[in-house]
């Protein structure tokens, strides 16, 4: 697997740590136990399109939103993760 | 059929042409009392308790491939029970006293051997905490043995003993613990199982529940027609999410890709089983010759059953720091298997909250050596409707109430585990 750095281009697998799935929001302060539980521990564990977050730290140290296949590791988008690096997009 | 020394001499003396198939290949009844979704061993473990210990007989496993086509065939063989924690303890060693009675229950050679597994360690720290988990280990009356240096230089002399950044400083020993063959586990349970009037069905993928108005499970959707059952029970190994989801449930599991490795054959070299605890490598050799190692999983979700290159290396780098002379020994195979990876990296045995259905999973990279005891507990659940007592803490809502069993101590990060 090779991941297409928005801001360094190709690069090889080992230069990026995995965060998890991109979809668990974090529950507002005084949200419920159910909320918290479901965001902490609960998983859809999609088999196929999914969304998640990668860091690039042996590159820009950007995070990344990665849209990967998890049934085939085929790699449709990377984006810059919203308000992490995404900023560097314009500069 | 009966194994034993005398069909072993009646089959040589006709050129071994004339071997009786071991387990029946059974096409679907309308309904099981228990239908077990999944072949793998714990699945086929589970059924031959049910029938053996429990007196359940009318019970089918369906597989959707072939019978241990799971991770039953793709791991490292490695069984032990040398854990720390309180659950984890007795559930791995009531697990190890069965696999050392395993062959006289099942009438199969499964080549349980009991050669050793030894962990290295290498820090004053991970000393303590090895002497620690040994005391846990020997309070429970589990066999450790606490090794200083000198004891592994006798034991295994070709270690790279003065490596400057990970010096051996000994180990903790497990005597007891070894490997097993793999499929022979898997033909075993069936074989034996078989013989007591289960159903072992192949090539049979569940694909949806039968439910009552009130939601409660009667039954399976199958790619073979719809299948009646009193209780479901799953063991599914790295596919329980995708059929948990069918039932509605989510689950506190992702699914991950682990790599295994096998190399040339070579002269008999390692005693035992091995752990480099400075990085994450394990070795044992195989009858035949080769070294079989593993180490981290590859780190991200995955259901593709094949692994990257970054763990390759990895692996490879903790063969080498420990025994650089592998270096000239070539990698003959190399393969991956889905694992489910549960939150605090500990298994789930349970009822669900969808009556009727109960889950066995969550066995992360360690579930080999939990297999008779896994099909042992799973048995009792789904027979008395509740828990064994070694299993009671493999709770579903442990996650929700703290009663978390995080051997590794690394929270709720399923790729950490
Ligand atoms: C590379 C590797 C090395 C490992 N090394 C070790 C080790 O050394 N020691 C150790 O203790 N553990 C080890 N493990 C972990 C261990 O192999 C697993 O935890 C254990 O095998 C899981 O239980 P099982 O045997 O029943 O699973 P499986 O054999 O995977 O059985 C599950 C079965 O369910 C079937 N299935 C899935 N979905 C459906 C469906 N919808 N309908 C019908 N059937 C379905 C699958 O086809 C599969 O055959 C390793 C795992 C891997 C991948
Ligand atoms: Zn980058």
């Amino acid at each position: 697997m090779r991941i297409v750095c928005p801001f360094c281009g190709e690069r090889e697998l080992g230069e990026f740590t995995y965060l998890g799935d991109a979809k668990p929001v974090r529950p507002e302060a005084g949200a419920s136990e159910d909320e918290v539980f479901d965001y902490v521990y609960l998983r859809d564990n999609v088999a196929g399109q999914t969304s998640e977050y990668w860091y690039h730290g042996g590159g820009c140290r950007a995070w990344l939103k990665v849209t990967r296949n998890t049934l085939t590791h085929e790699i449709s988008s990377v984006e810059p993760a919203a308000g992490a690096g995404a900023t560097k997009v314009g500069a | 059929m009966k194994y034993s020394i005398f069909s072993l001499a009646r089959a040589a003396l006709s050129g071994h042409k004339n071997w009786q198939r071991t387990w029946r290949d059974a096409t679907p009844k309308d309904r099981y009392d228990v239908v077990i979704i999944g072949g793998g061993g714990h699945g086929l473990a589970t059924a031959w308790f049910l029938a053996s210990e429990y007196g359940i007989k009318n019970v089918a496993v369906l597989e959707k491939g072939w019978i241990g086509s799971g991770n039953a065939g793709r791991n490292t063989t490695i069984i032990r029970s040398n854990y720390g924690l309180p659950g984890n303890t007795g559930f791995y060693e009531l697990s190890m006293k069965l696999w050392e009675r395993m062959e006289q229950d099942l009438n199969y050679n499964a080549m349980v051997s009991q050669r050793g597994v030894i962990n290295l360690y290498h820090s004053d720290a991970q000393r303590d905490a090895y002497a620690r988990r040994g005391n846990t280990m020997r309070i429970n009356g589990i066999d450790a043995e606490l090794l200083d240096l000198a004891a592994v230089r006798k034991m295994i002399p070709f270690l790279n003993f003065d490596n400057a950044r990970f010096p051996v400083q000994g180990g903790l020993l497990q005597r007891r613990g070894g490997t097993a063959r793999h499929d022979a586990v898997v033909w075993g349970y069936a074989h034996a199982a078989s013989a007591l009037g289960v159903d072992i069905i192949q090539n049979c993928e569940v694909t949806g529940f039968v439910r009552e108005a009130n939601g409660k499970v009667t039954g399976v959707e199958t790619s073979r027609g719809k299948i009646g059952a009193g209780k479901v029970g799953m063991a599914v190994a790295g596919s329980s999410s995708r059929v948990a989801a069918m039932a509605g449930l989510r689950l506190p599991i992702e699914s991950h890709v682990l790599q295994a490795f096998v190399s040339e054959a070579i002269k008999p070299l390692i005693p035992g089983v091995m752990t480099f605890g400075a990085g994450h490598f394990y070795v044992s050799q195989s009858d035949k010759g080769g070294l079989v190692f593993g180490g981290d999983i590859d780190g991200y979700n995955s259901y593709a059953q094949r692994g990257n290159m970054p763990v390759m290396e990895d692996v490879c780098e903790g063969g080498m720091a420990l025994m650089p002379m592998i270096g000239r020994v070539r990698l003959l195979r190399q393969w991956g298997g889905i694992m489910d990876m549960s939150m605090d990296g500990s298994p789930i045995i349970d009822k669900t909250p969808v009556d009727g259905l109960y889950l066995n999973a969550g066995w992360c990279y360690g579930g080999f050596k939990a297999t008779p005891g896994s099909g042992f507990v799973f048995a009792h659940l789904l027979a008395r409707d509740v828990p064994h007592e070694e299993a009671a803490r493999f709770r579903l809502d442990r996650f929700r109430t703290g009663a978390m069993i995080d051997e590794k101590g690394q929270g709720a990060q399923p790729n950490l585990h």
